[in-house]
């Protein structure tokens, strides 16, 4: 197909005037059709992060454990004794949208492609998710199918594949209606000496595809992600891909296998963007050029034109080139596998993508230009858009008592328990997990190799981030280390998913920006380099965007040991609220799940976070942990210390406690603020408890003890309520499953 | 006592299978590639969970296929030991060596959680290391693991003491809690729950070493 580009034509691709300007420059003459698909995918949005790359730079990405920042498929970190492990975070969210299972599932794919690209075998996924409101009358039905769907998704895709999905988090709020996050976290392990990368290199040698064939599916799915939704975009379920975990299980042992051999030089998996950002990334990255002929692509469907071939996004596919000469080697283990694996062109000197049909070149791009050259936008930015009051809430509006209030809670959808979702996931196989799915603040698995183990977390708090994004992720990195400390893990390396709505708005582009550069103190100041990750814009649906939703991904290490579990495991233990009571501000109030759910409002300012005491809790419950001072451990966080409490009474062994808060605060306040820096342990031993908190300078009272059965929690000897646990627990365990039933 | 895990393409607890019998019951074991038509010089056979061949069809029916699976024909009717878990249980069946059918969990959602199982036989090569009536806790991980089979076979499974495991709260629908059985020689045996996952203290639990730790005795006596 030979159509003349017109003005209509370059639009259409999402091209903007000025970067087809940039495209003629760069090729000394109009574009082929063929070339402008291949420009258009490489320069959108979602592959060239043309809009965020100028504020990306401001992150941290050093570090002394880092082995590989971002840049290429994963980030690397060394986890010693010759060990490393390959993590990322990427987002699925407009697929899932438009087709829920396909959609997730073939997010799970290619997250878990990007970790074993790099020679490292997935061993654990993570997953955040957003959706929008189950119970709404209007919207309930299509959201309740599309948590349906995605949950499934995960699961059909995970489960095969043989990776534990052992953790996660999942919100709902009205602005994720027309615009669910998907948001999907994998991380793999290997030796160091077996690193591969996505790197060309050496003329002549052959350039291999691998994997399923290639079809008519995806193309412009990367284009599609770079896009706000419309009443159209339905209609664009044909450009969501199709996944097959099977062959995905069965690529990954190919795959690590030939990587074996020796007679691998680099190696891409074929993502967003297909064969066009594999072939040319991998050459622009080495510095060569790489020429293939179309014709020799294992294609599903006949007649396919370059354009095509070029653009699909068809899934399970990667690209390697290996030594010359040794082709055969790598061949054998693909036929073993009962894998196609073609040579279907070479790596040239010159450092140009070239693409021929029939032996006639139908597109010739400078690799370098093409791959890194993008076009950079510093786009404008004024005050982040929010439209919520700063201070609405009075005194007169006392909505109820904390008895109340505190199963209410438990039962609403952001705290609940998602076992409903958890179950659907192998979150065992492999014989990895230390610590799935809500037993413990983060998840745990070992590495078998070495007797560490990994702890891992995901965070984002999206309402935090409307009322002040650069709080709401500095909150994020701080809650994330938070969760790895209390399982007694130290924080090491992040990765960040950045959902954002349209960026040339410029009240978005500034909630990106604020959130960028919050992100980027806190991950400083905790030592937690970002090695990678995502970014996912135009998270709009009819002009309404989703809150700026910047989620980390941080892990932290320890050693191989029984985790130290949530749920309070014997009575007549001391409960203590490691950094105190806090800071709770009732400016800081509106942020929280109380005023979601019980005030249905949202106003002021995030919980504010004090960078130095949250970092000296941290070192405080490492500490308290690695000397075994605790019985259990869980940070406050949703719900505040009530919640938290209820959530640590709901193990087997059904011990609860008695809790006395000496404060000033207004009952509600007191039991439901979400301010950070806090930790609710129980121990056998407060006074050693107290001599570590003392030495790092933080508060640590002794709130309460713990009792064989029934929570209580009283300000100053008066009771502001007292619960059975059989009952709390039943609205926790239920709520969501009475949703989807 | 030296283990054989059968790896068909999509087997994903083969590494879990190996791992349990080699680091935590302490024995030999070496994997088996699913077009082998030897076994080699093993003493039990392990068919691992997973997906085999992505299980588009239905579970189990694609890998009776497998040239392996000859061989393993041919090492059940000699008296050899064969453990079927999860995907291995649903390809047993279908390939003819244990009776019945394994459908979709009555909730037709994919369940991964801990179960109680309680040993129903000792007199077999899996469980003789139990005691009769022992209740055992291992985890569950499958979409369809709901047993199902006419009145004429659970009759027999029940008269010739064949049930190995019931579950203690029936999680997927299995008629008469059928967790596990055995065939009639006693020597081929196929589990949904996984006890591969549950053989030492940090996996949650080490009441599955029971299932290989009896495999391990009756190999010894015989």
């Amino acid at each position: 197909m030979s159509a003349a580009i017109t003005p209509e034509l370059v639009a259409q691709h999402q091209l903007s005037p000025d970067e087809y300007r940039k495209i003629v420059h760069i090729l000394g003459r109009e574009p082929s059709y063929t070339e402008l698909g291949i420009f258009s995918v490489m320069w959108s949005e979602h592959c060239s992060y043309k809009s965020s790359r100028l504020h990306l730079k401001k992150l941290p990405t050093r570090g002394k454990l880092v082995v590989q920042g971002p840049g290429e498929n994963a980030g690397i970190v060394d986890i010693g004794g010759g060990y490393v492990i390959a993590f990322k975070i990427e987002s699925h969210n407009h697929p899932s949208f438009i087709e829920p299972f396909q959609g997730a599932a073939t997010g799970v794919g290619g997250i878990l492609r990007d970790i074993f690209t790099m020679g490292a075998r997935p061993i654990a996924v993570l997953d955040s998710l957003r959706f929008g409101r189950l119970d709404d009358p209007e919207t309930g039905p299509r959201n309740r199918r599309i948590l349906g769907g995605v949950v499934a998704g995960i699961a059909h895709y995970g489960n095969c594949f043989g990776v534990p999905t052992v953790g996660g988090e999942c919100i709902f709020e009205p602005c994720y209606d027309g615009n669910p996050l998907v948001n999907v976290f994998a991380l793999g392990v290997c030796r160091k000496e077996d690193v591969f990368y996505a790197r060309a290199a050496g003329a002549g040698n052959p350039v291999i595809y691998v994997g399923a064939r290639t079809g008519r599916d995806g193309i412009h799915g990367a284009s599609m992600a770079s896009a706000e939704f419309t009443e159209e975009s339905k209609q664009k379920r044909p450009n969501v891909q199709v996944g097959d975990p099977f062959m995905e299980k069965l690529l990954l042992e190919a795959c690590l296998e030939a990587m074996q051999t020796g007679a691998i030089v680099g190696i891409q998996d074929m993502g967003a963007a297909g064969l066009t950002c594999s072939t040319c990334e991998m050459g622009s990255r080495g510095g060569v050029g790489i020429e293939i002929e179309l014709d020799r692509v294992p294609q599903r469907e006949t007649g396919m034109t370059p354009y095509e071939i070029m653009l699909s996004e068809s899934q399970e596919r990667m690209l390697l080139v290996a030594e010359k000469g040794r082709e055969d080697e790598v061949f054998r283990v693909f036929r073993k596998w009962g894998l196609e694996a073609v040579e279907i062109g070479a790596v040239t000197g010159y450092g140009k993508l070239r693409v021929k049909q029939h032996g006639t070149t139908v597109a010739e791009i400078p690799n370098r230009e093409l791959a890194d050259e993008a076009p950079l936008y510093d786009r404008p930015h004024t005050e982040p858009l929010r439209r919520a009051p700063m201070f609405v809430w009075r005194v007169t509006d006392l909505p109820g008592s904390v008895q109340d209030a505190l199963p209410a809670l438990l039962a609403s959808l952001d705290i609940c328990s998602k076992r409903w979702i958890w179950e659907q996931y192998d979150y065992q196989v492999r014989t990895n997990t230390i610590a799935g799915p809500e037993r413990t603040d983060a998840a745990i698995v070992r590495i078998k190799e070495t007797g560490a183990s990994v702890a891992m977390s995901l965070d984002g708090n999206g309402r935090y981030c409307y009322l002040s994004p650069r709080e709401g992720a500095r909150l994020a990195v701080a809650e994330c280390c938070r969760n790895l400390s209390t399982v007694g893990a130290e924080p090491v390396a992040a990765t960040n998913c950045l959902n954002f709505g349209n960026p040339e708005r410029p009240e978005i582009m500034a909630q990106l920006v604020e959130a960028i550069e919050g992100m980027a103190e806190a991950c400083r100041f905790f030592d937690t380099p970002i090695t990678g990750g995502n970014v996912s814009l135009y998270n709009e649906t009819l002009g309404e965007g989703v809150y700026p939703t910047p989620v980390l991904g941080i892990i932290g290490l320890l050693k191989t040991a029984g985790p130290l579990t949530i749920p309070f495991q014997n009575p007549g233990r001391a409960v203590v609220l490691l950094g105190g009571i806090g800071q709770c501000d009732e400016t800081r109030f509106g942020g929280t799940v109380y005023a979601k759910e019980i005030l249905k409002q949202l106003w002021g300012l995030p919980p504010a976070l004090d960078l130095d005491r949250e970092k000296r809790v941290q070192c405080a419950i490492r500490e308290i942990v690695a000397a075994g001072l605790a019985e259990s451990a869980h940070d406050l966080s949703d719900g505040g210390l009530a919640v938290a409490l209820a959530e640590c009474s709901f193990g087997l062994a059904g011990i609860g406690a008695a809790i006395d808060l000496d404060s000033d605060l207004r009952p509600e306040v007191l039991a439901f603020h979400e301010a950070p820096s806090r930790i609710l342990i129980s121990t056998a031993h407060p006074r050693k408890v107290a001599a570590i908190a003392e030495k790092h300078g933080i508060a640590a009272p002794v709130v309460g003890v713990t009792i064989e059965k029934g929570i209580e929690i009283r300000q100053r000897a008066m009771t502001l309520g007292s619960w059975e646990i059989a009952t709390l627990k039943a609205a926790y365990d239920g709520a969501l499953e009475s949703y989807v039933r | 006592m030296k283990f054989g895990v059968i790896v068909f393409p999509g087997s994903n607890c083969d590494h879990d299978a190996l791992y349990a019998v080699s680091a935590n019951l302490g024995q030999p074991a070496e994997f088996i590639w699913h077009d082998s038509p030897t076994l080699g010089p093993v003493d039990a056979v392990i068919l691992p969970g997973g997906f085999a061949y992505g299980d588009y069809l239905r579970c189990g029916a694609i890998a009776k296929f497998s040239p392996v699976m000859r061989a393993v024909r041919q090492f059940a009717a000699g008296g050899g030991l064969v453990l079927g878990v999860c995907n291995g249980f649903q390809i047993l069946v279908e390939a003819g060596l244990l009776p019945g059918a394994l459908i979709r969990n009555r909730g037709l959602k994919f369940i991964c959680r801990e179960v109680r199982v309680t040993v129903e036989t000792t007199n077999s090569p899996f469980t003789c290391a139990a005691r009769k009536g022992q209740v055992l806790r291992m985890p569950i991980a499958h979409g369809e693991g709901c047993y199902f089979a006419d009145e004429r076979i659970l009759d027999e499974l029940e008269a010739e003491d064949r049930i190995a495991f019931r579950y203690d709260g029936n999680p997927n629908g299995s008629l008469h809690d059928i967790a596990g059985i055995l065939s009639r020689e006693r020597n081929v045996m196929g589990m949904m729950p996984h006890p591969e996952r549950a053989t030492e203290p940090l996996m949650g639990s080490s009441d599955g070493l029971t299932v290989f730790q009896s495999m391990l005795g009756a190999a010894v006596r015989a």
